[in-house]
């Protein structure tokens, strides 16, 4: 696998990066409740998790992007113990999540992609079936997830919409007031209401700090609101883990117009994509430092202009062919504290 | 005093870029005055349903900039205005913003001009509120 470690660009005034030390929130203190070691797992002679060196800092609410097949499923299914790795291990809230004490399992609450209930039962009795088999489970949670989705507690699981079978999973993942909660693309399939009943409860969730929320989506602009990490697969290989915004300010795009011929492009370090249309160079760049910038500058343009990406163009432009497999993007404190010891 | 305030996603600008944006503008235009205070972290991250650790960013921001104050275990609260940049940064901040506009300018071929005129037009306009929100606020 070739994988560059890119080092944070100090140039940019703008950078959150800097800034982030006075919002600083618990995260930055290097406290992990998810950590991977070469999380690595095969099914058959298909490598669908590759080499996974993934740490979740306790209390962020964290978004796991990636194409469908890429592994993020997989990847939730073994740090729950439900599946073993190939090679590799993994840590959850300070246990091996092969063998994980039912105690420390009743911390983690985990929402299956397809909001599995059992349809004989009433969403009330789904409740008290649940209950029992969490000693902290609060019953004003379950309820109010409950009226928030507009659920009638007497109404048959079976009869439930999707929208609605999302709620009563979600208040029956939600009143145990779990530590870690891990929620398997829990947007799929549910209307604008429903989503954003569900982000509201995501939200909720945070008013505790000690919280952490692991989840997968392909929404952006859901993770955009809730979302203060990400961490992307891209076919079984982790690309991205950084904050969202540490991500967003290190991946640019410059706009470079000429009234003639476009010039031939010197090598660049950083370079993810290169546009050229009639009299326009467009250049996507990951970590731009004061090298680059000034390249960038000396190559004849008739103006340079910035362009500001949204999340979305940030991410595509990154994953996109150009850079295949030559970038990480990481950004943890202990980590690069690791790296400066070694 | 009612806050509204936006939030739109899949856009270039952040989420906590937004909510700085727009209470500075609500103090330029007087929706905001000094004395205001803002609401809770908290409060807002569930209103505008966005991580409170974003609300918690343009905050300290605000902070930083010198648009709000934190006052311990009251809130954070709208100061009076005062310039908080040096000369240097200031003029480094107009520089930027020239950059973008008058680059687009040159290139849809609009004259100096033309550009003096446009900057003028909006100069007195913003003059003209700014007045109105006086004389509104003096009443």
């Amino acid at each position: 696998m070739t994988k560059s470690n890119l080092t944070p660009s100090n140039t940019s005034a703008a950078s959150p990066a800097g800034d982030s030390a006075v919002t600083s929130p618990a995260w930055a203190a290097g406290d992990f409740v998810i950590t991977t070691h070469g999380l690595t797992r095969y099914f058959g002679s298909r490598k669908v998790v590759d080499a996974l060196e993934l740490r979740v800092p306790r209390g962020c609410v964290y978004a796991f992007l990636g194409r469908n097949g890429s592994g993020k499923t997989t990847t939730l299914r073994m740090l729950l113990g439900l599946l073993d790795p190939t090679r590799g291990s993994a840590t959850v809230l300070g246990h091996d999540s092969r063998h994980l004490p039912p105690a420390v399992v009743a911390r983690v609450g985990y929402m299956a992609e397809a909001h599995a209930v059992y349809r004989w039962m009433r969403v009330r009795e789904c409740g008290a079936f649940q209950a029992r088999f969490y000693p902290r489970w609060n019953n004003r949670i379950f309820l109010a997830v409950l009226e928030h989705f507009g659920l009638d507690p007497k109404a048959k699981a079976g009869d439930l919409s999707r929208g609605e079978r999302a709620g009563l999973s979600l208040a029956l993942t939600l009143a145990p007031e779990p530590e870690l909660l891990i929620l398997d693309d829990p947007a799929l399939g549910l209307d604008p209401a429903a989503r954003r009943s569900l982000l509201e409860s995501m939200i909720y969730v945070t008013r505790r700090s000690d919280r952490t929320i692991l989840f997968s989506s392909h929404l952006l602009s859901d993770v955009e609101r809730v979302a203060d990490y990400i961490g992307v697969l891209d076919r079984s290989v982790l690309r991205v883990s950084s904050p969202v915004e540490t991500f967003r300010a290190r991946v640019r795009q410059f706009l470079l117009r000429y009234p003639g011929k476009l010039p031939p492009l010197p090598p660049m370090r950083g370079l993810l994509h290169a546009r050229r249309s009639l009299g326009e160079l467009r250049l996507t760049i990951a970590n731009v430092d004061d090298e680059t910038r000034q390249l960038i500058h000396g190559l004849g343009a008739q103006s340079v202009e910035e362009i500001p990406l949204s999340l979305e163009e940030a991410l595509i432009g990154y994953l996109g062919e150009r850079g295949e497999g030559h970038f990480f993007l990481e950004d943890t404190t202990t980590l690069d504290e690791a790296k400066g010891a070694a | 005093m009612p806050l509204n305030l936006h939030i739109s996603t899949g856009i270039s600008v952040p989420i906590y870029r937004q909510i700085i944006d727009q209470i500075c503008r609500a103090v330029a235009g007087g929706a905001l005055v000094p004395e205001d205070q803002l609401p809770s972290v908290r409060e807002l991250a569930q209103r505008l349903v966005v991580n409170p650790n974003t609300v918690a960013r343009a905050y300290s921001e605000l902070v930083r900039e010198g648009v709000a104050e934190s006052r311990q275990g009251r809130g954070v609260f709208i100061t009076r205005r005062r310039q908080v940049y040096s000369k240097a940064e200031r003029a480094r901040r107009l520089e930027q913003a020239l950059d973008g506009f008058v680059n687009e300018a040159v290139f849809l071929d609009f004259s100096a001009d033309e550009l003096r005129d446009a900057l003028e037009k909006r100069l007195r306009t913003l003059r003209l509120r700014e007045s109105r929100d006086h004389a509104a606020r003096g009443s």
